[in-house]
């Protein structure tokens, strides 16, 4: 069959309301004689994914910077509102693809205070959730770190960091079966208990990672190319990072005290000890790049802390019994009135929020929204980098640490 | 705390709301808030559509509320038969710790050509710049005054709006069958 292209109306008559688009379009044809336009990305690694942003640069200044981002779109709420909630947990693991524990423990969170069967969890489950959690925080931090290091140019610390993971990777592949994508935590309970000797091997992870953290630091933290590339660069003062909705480490590293688990306490992190990192300005400003770094490798010795206190009490007043069963909560069908609520937990990112619009007489959503924290990290991009060096701009991007899953999911 | 409860959770809850209402009342008088939705755990106030940019930037800027965070912007579809959308603001405050959530409903007949219109609060909070894009994307929902109101994860070209109740999916792409 021919095409007959010109006989197909263009998009433009077709669609109204594209005026923001001809003026974009209309900004990018009337650049100066000395601008230029340079893609970096979708296929640029330090863009950690499909990201990609257009600059426009006067020689090595970036003037201005144009996020284009939806290249890994994979229509989570539309997904969402087509299944029940049991069946939306995996999509939810493919969001923040680092962190899948952390997502699913949001989103099941939800729908457990909708059903009012929140406070009836045992506490076994309870600490098995936020063990695997912080696990999986330390994995995602991990990650933000070492790829940090490549993309300032430094490669061991990248190799080191991924050694490390791997062992995190290996115990949560154990416990549910799946690498990275791990579908564990259930609305009501998980999906099996933890697999017997995953506390031993996980207190002997523990004592095999604390001397490692150190070591790190040595190479990285108090390295002076590193901090010669990062300190003073891209500070992003506290008024900015709220009004701009930043949230987790970003937000912390500009000086303000605002962890979910906190705030919120949910789960049993209230009966958990751990502190909250904030950026200081050891090295610089509050806030620079050099913060948000220190403040995620801060953040992963807290989480250290809250895995011992979990193991701790999985191995004493909360050891496994034979009749234990952590599906024993889990409803065969979720049955909500109609209602809408926001939950809200504190992912390695930031605040990852779900927002459930039910309906009656059906186990299917009418509408669940996602708030990630990458896509509000990420559109403050445009605001911290302009005048910047096109390699400033690189040491900005890895810092705020985004995933793309979770920007456009 | 062992004795943190949703129950309490929702007193406290309804506690700002009256509040907010109290304080709205004063300052823009009855027309500003029109209903108290209290559904579930998060009872939300319904706010009139022209006074919404006005009533955020107050609740931002008094000492008593001060919501300074804009957690999430979420546009809902109610429905074909209900004829109408909701874009629903859930605000937080870092100094207070508070939550509240606001809504406005607007009546629409769903075609492309006229799409539901609400102002842009994009001047209160920058948070709202990308959310009412992605609104705007993915719901069809039309903020005025919004400085940079395009499409943000689809494609510039899409037609339609893929999370509308009524979303047909295209047969052609520029001509090209795709089905």
């Amino acid at each position: 069959m021919a095409l007959q292209l010109s006989d197909t109306p263009s998009y433009q008559e077709v669609q109204p309301y594209q005026g923001a688009q001809r003026a974009y379009e209309a900004r990018l044809a009337a650049i100066g004689a000395e601008e230029m336009i340079i893609n970096m990305g979708p296929q640029h690694p330090s863009t950690h994914g499909v990201l990609r942003l257009q600059l426009v640069t006067d020689g090595e200044i970036v003037k201005e910077v144009i996020p284009h981002v939806g290249y890994l779109h994979r229509c989570f709420e539309k997904h969402a509102e087509s299944m029940n909630y049991g069946k939306t947990i995996p999509f939810t693991d493919r969001m923040d693809y680092l962190a899948s524990m952390n997502n699913s423990h949001a989103f099941v969170m939800g729908v457990e205070r909708m059903l009012g069967i929140d406070q009836k969890i045992p506490k076994r489950v309870e600490y098995i959730r936020v063990l695997v959690c912080e696990l999986n925080r330390i994995a995602s931090h991990l990650i933000a770190i070492g790829t940090y290091g490549i993309d300032i140019g430094a490669f061991t610390p990248f190799m080191w960091c991924f050694r490390d993971r791997e062992h995190i990777m290996n115990m949560l592949e154990w416990a549910s079966g799946s690498r990275m994508l791990y579908n564990y935590i259930w609305v009501g309970g998980l999906f099996y208990d933890l697999p017997v000797g995953f506390e031993e091997r996980c207190g002997e992870f523990i004592r095999y990672f604390k001397p490692k953290l150190p070591e790190l630091d040595e190479l990285l933290t108090a390295n002076q190319i590193f901090i010669s590339r990062t300190a003073n660069i891209g500070t992003l003062p506290a008024d900015v990072a709220i009004n701009y909705g930043c949230s987790g480490p970003t937000l912390r590293a500009s000086g303000v005290k605002w962890d979910l688990r906190r705030v919120d306490e949910y789960s049993v992190y209230p009966e958990l000890a751990f502190d909250i990192p904030i950026g200081k300005g050891e090295m610089g400003c509050v806030g620079d790049c050099w913060d948000r770094f220190k403040v995620r490798v801060e953040e992963i010795k807290e989480s250290v802390r809250i895995i011992e206190q979990c193991l701790e009490r999985l191995e004493g007043p909360l050891k496994r019994t034979a009749d234990f069963d952590p599906r024993a909560l889990v409803p065969k069908k979720v049955n909500l009135k109609a209602q809408d609520y926001y939950v809200r937990a504190e992912n390695p990112k930031g605040e990852l929020g779900f927002y459930f619009v039910t309906q009656e007489k059906t186990d299917i959503p009418k509408r669940v929204k996602a708030r990630g924290p990458s896509f509000n990290n990420l559109s403050v991009l445009p605001e911290l980098s302009k005048g910047v060096l096109i390699a400033d701009l690189v040491a900005i991007l890895g810092s705020i640490d985004i995933v793309l899953g979770e920007v456009d999911r | 705390m062992e004795n943190h409860t949703i129950g309490s959770l929702t007193t406290t809850q309804m506690g700002i709301i009256i509040r907010v209402q109290e304080l709205l009342a004063a300052e823009f008088g009855d027309q500003a808030v029109t209903a108290v939705e209290e559904l579930g755990l998060q009872p939300a106030l319904v706010i009139h559509r022209e006074k919404l940019a006005a009533v955020c930037l107050f609740l931002r800027d008094h000492e008593e509320t001060y919501f300074d965070f804009l957690s999430c912007i979420s546009a809902v579809d109610n429905g074909v038969e209900s004829g109408s959308f909701s874009v629903v603001y859930h605000l937080a405050s870092i100094p207070h710790q508070h939550q509240l959530t606001l809504k406005v409903i607007v009546e629409n007949d769903r075609h492309l050509d006229n799409l539901p219109v609400v102002p842009t609060v994009s001047g209160v909070w920058r948070t709202a710049d990308w959310h009412e894009r992605e609104a705007f994307d993915l719901m069809g929902i039309y903020f005025e005054g919004h400085p940079d109101l395009r499409r943000i994860l689809l494609p510039e070209d899409w037609e339609g709006y893929p999370l509308r109740k009524d979303y047909q999916e295209a047969e052609t792409y520029h001509g090209i069958a795709i089905k």
